[in-house]
């Protein structure tokens, strides 16, 4: 029996949980609000999904397969993307916007860096910020839920469009809040959003900070530019891509901080940016380039948010 | 669970598997045919052997001996002849100069081994005299040499003893026996500790998932003057120096410094216990009591064993193995070393056995860091563990001690809490010894 003995070293036992099932409980997070986006905007939405996430996963795993890596694509890392890609997308999108979104976000979002772990930028993000800047138009071509999608369907502004444009004529809060609004297919409903990120946080998959900073830093902006209007504010927080970006692409493990103070710091940088854009520039919506400045700063906000090492400093000697 | 237990901050909670054993008395395990007894059992110098092959070796002499200050000398566990004195495998994971004894199965004492005058007669230094000829390292697992912690230097002044009762390595129930069946003998242990040091102070700390231990030994030390039980969060690495240190008194052992620093002697409870038999009887450090267990081994006991018998004879005693084992650990599942044979020694260090099958001992292959900071979250010493791991697997051993690879008391909390199943305490180990030896060369 001798030589069958493993010896390794310490520890012996590990904890149950895996990369597959922390990202398996994102999923999970995910799907209330990905279900809703169906009931809202119907069979279109769940096409969408159903590409954005078939292309990633299939991006994936032919990339790693060119490049004779081990195929990866079990850890349901690119399940997330494509479904964060898709729910950024509005119900109107044609079925290549998804295609072509998921392909660019893992194959140069994701892959080109390394792979898992290693993309500096959240890939989705990057997907979508291509799109954005390659079909303006497709990207931004807003619908109320139930609209079927044909030749003559018009556009909808987004609530955060309105309180740009014509603040009267903005839809009733209590629909904003329920999703009952035009907007990209995620970020329609606030409440499951939460529920979703609420999850992650009981699961201690996700840390609290970094949405509860980015989401308080908007509030207090919001406020305070608008002479603490609480309603405006409930539009800011509510009505765009802030629940479903603070909770779930701010967070993205690669490209956010690990440190606890580094979490605080992104997070409130992420709300100061994103409310200068939807504030002072022409755009409505600010929260992707909010992230995605913040991802690129993240090394250098580690560099400076080290946790305090036990036995130096501040110690009782 | 108590609120009010005190405890550190970071530290997990494995599975504790201690119902395997929790409830069996400490059994003594018959005389083996041969011991074989390493002569370095100890952090410090190795010991030379003060036998030659042939002789008759009696129970408690001593038959290996070092000059060094930083050593313990080791003791016969039996009575009988040395058969050969050779290199063999050690627990520790390298092959150590080792003697090797035939039984005679007499257990006869050696002239040596008498009882002292009573501690209360002795000063310090007569105390630390008696504890180095005894043998004694510490018994929790890293052996250091008794004495030494008994000597501080002078400029550091030390106001408490700490027991560590924490046993929070998962599986491990020896200390906790102890505790439950021997509490005179703590306390008259941690006495003759107070003494050698000069301190007016003990605490005992014990994890609170060991109520009977809490009770029994408050019960004990009520009418003692000095010594308190402290209830302790049941967490690991509640059972490590800085950890414990740290619960009980809210002190920081400076970065690269001893509990010394902050006036703290710790002392584990098997060592305390095996200082009362030394000053009760006489006899040196030479049987321990070893918790064996783990998936795959057929009775799982808590056994007073000799030093020098082998894993083979221990597990024999314990019915054999239940099925073919996986893995063989000396200690527990978080700080143990795997062996890759069961023909080594029971060695001072050794407070369990422990036998995993084959599918607890799977190792799961690593993926890619995923960035999800848990490691950091969860590290004791506030390390960044994925860094440090990092910079040590590209060679970069001076960006890891940047990320202060030398605070890491290697209690492997981060590779239990990483999801993606990396080699993080491996790598920061590699990283500790790089760094180490540039140190040493300039």
């Amino acid at each position: 029996m001798d030589n069958r003995l493993i010896a390794t070293s310490s520890p012996h036992i590990g904890a149950k949980d895996t990369t597959t099932s922390v990202m398996l409980d994102v999923i999970i997070a995910l799907v209330p609000a990905a279900i809703a986006s169906i009931y809202y905007f119907g069979f279109a939405s769940a096409v969408i999904l159903a590409l954005a996430v078939g292309t990633a996963v299939g991006t994936e795993a032919l990339i790693q397969r060119l490049t004779h890596q081990r195929i990866t694509i079990n850890d349901l890392s690119a399940v997330i993307t494509g479904l964060l890609l898709g729910m950024n997308l509005p119900a109107s999108a044609p079925w290549w916007l998804p295609v072509i979104g998921s392909f660019v976000a893992i194959a140069i979002g994701k892959q080109v860096f390394g792979g898992i772990g290693n993309n500096f930028i959240n890939p989705a993000l990057a997907g979508r910020a291509f799109l954005v800047a390659s079909w303006p138009v497709e990207m931004t071509f807003w619908t109320n839920p139930g609209t079927q999608i044909t030749a003559d369907t018009v556009a909808s502004a987004t609530p955060l469009g309105l309180l740009k444009t014509s603040p009267d004529s903005v839809q009733p809060l209590a629909d904003v809040i329920l999703g009952r609004i035009p907007g990209t297919l995620g970020e329609t409903s606030a409440i499951l959003l939460l529920i979703g990120g609420a999850y992650l946080v009981y699961r201690k998959i996700m840390s609290w900070k970094i949405p509860v900073t980015y989401i308080g830093t908007v509030a207090i902006i919001a406020l305070l530019a608008n002479g603490f209007d609480f309603m405006i504010m409930a539009y800011h927080v509510f009505g765009g891509g802030l629940m479903l970006g603070a909770l779930f692409m701010a967070t993205d493990y690669s490209s956010s901080p690990v440190t606890s103070k580094g979490k605080i710091i992104y997070g409130i940088g992420a709300g100061l940016i994103t409310m200068l854009i939807r504030l002072y520039s022409s755009s409505a919506e600010g929260v992707t380039y909010a992230i995605l400045l913040m991802n690129v700063a993240t090394p250098l906000i580690e560099k400076y948010t080290a946790p305090r090492v036990f036995g130096t400093g501040g110690a009782k000697k | 669970m108590n609120k009010t237990a005190l405890t550190f901050r970071g530290g997990i909670h494995p599975p504790h598997h201690k119902e395997l054993t929790e409830h069996k008395p400490i059994e003594n395990t018959p005389v083996p045919e041969e011991v074989v007894i390493p002569l370095l059992q100890h952090i410090g110098a190795p010991c030379e052997p003060t036998v030659k092959v042939g002789d008759r070796v009696e129970v408690g002499q001593v038959i290996g001996e070092s000059e060094g200050f930083v050593s313990a000398p080791v003791h016969a566990s039996v009575s009988g002849t040395v058969k050969k004195i050779e290199n063999r495998p050690c627990p520790v994971g390298r092959r150590v100069r080792s003697v090797v004894i035939a039984t005679d199965g007499k257990q006869t004492i050696h002239q040596s081994v008498k009882p002292p005058k009573s501690v209360n007669l002795m000063d310090p230094d007569e105390i630390k005299r008696i504890v180095r000829k005894g043998g004694l390292a510490g018994m929790g697992g890293a052996a250091f040499p008794t004495h030494v912690k008994l000597s501080p230097p002078e400029d550091k002044s030390i106001d408490m003893v700490i027991i560590n009762g924490a046993e929070c390595e998962p599986y491990l129930t020896s200390d906790y026996r102890m505790m439950v069946e021997m509490p005179e003998k703590v306390v008259a242990g941690t006495k003759v500790v107070m003494k050698a040091l000069g301190v007016v102070k003990a605490v005992i700390g014990i994890e609170n998932n060991k109520p009977q231990a809490i009770k029994t030994l408050t019960e004990a030390v009520k009418d003692e003057r000095g010594i308190s039980v402290a209830e302790l969060e049941t967490k690991y690495p509640q059972g490590g120096e800085k950890s414990l240190i740290y619960a009980v008194t809210r002190r920081e052992v400076p970065s690269g410094g001893l509990p010394m620093d902050v006036g703290i002697v710790v002392q584990n409870i098997g060592t305390v216990v095996a200082i009362s038999q030394l000053f009760e009887t006489g006899m040196p450090l030479v049987e321990r009591v070893v918790t064996v267990t783990g998936s795959a081994v057929k009775e799982p006991k808590n056994l007073m064993v000799k030093i020098g018998t082998s894993f083979k004879d221990v597990i024999a005693y314990c019915g054999g193995y239940s099925e073919e084992p996986g893995k063989l650990i000396n200690g527990g599942p978080m700080m143990g070393i795997a062996q890759y044979t069961d023909e080594v020694p029971v060695i001072k260090g050794t407070s369990g056995i422990l036998v995993m099958n084959k599918q607890d001992a799977i190792i799961p292959e690593p993926t890619n860091c995923i960035r999800c900071g848990k490691c950091i979250d969860y590290c004791p010493c506030g390390l960044q563990p994925l860094m440090i791991s990092k910079n040590s697997l590209l060679g970069r051993f001076e960006e890891a001690e940047l990320y202060h690879a030398m605070d890491c008391i290697e209690c492997g909390t981060c590779s239990f809490v990483c999801p993606s199943k990396r080699p993080l305490v491996d790598s920061i180990r590699v990283a500790k010894i790089e760094i180490t030896k540039k140190k040493k060369k300039s």
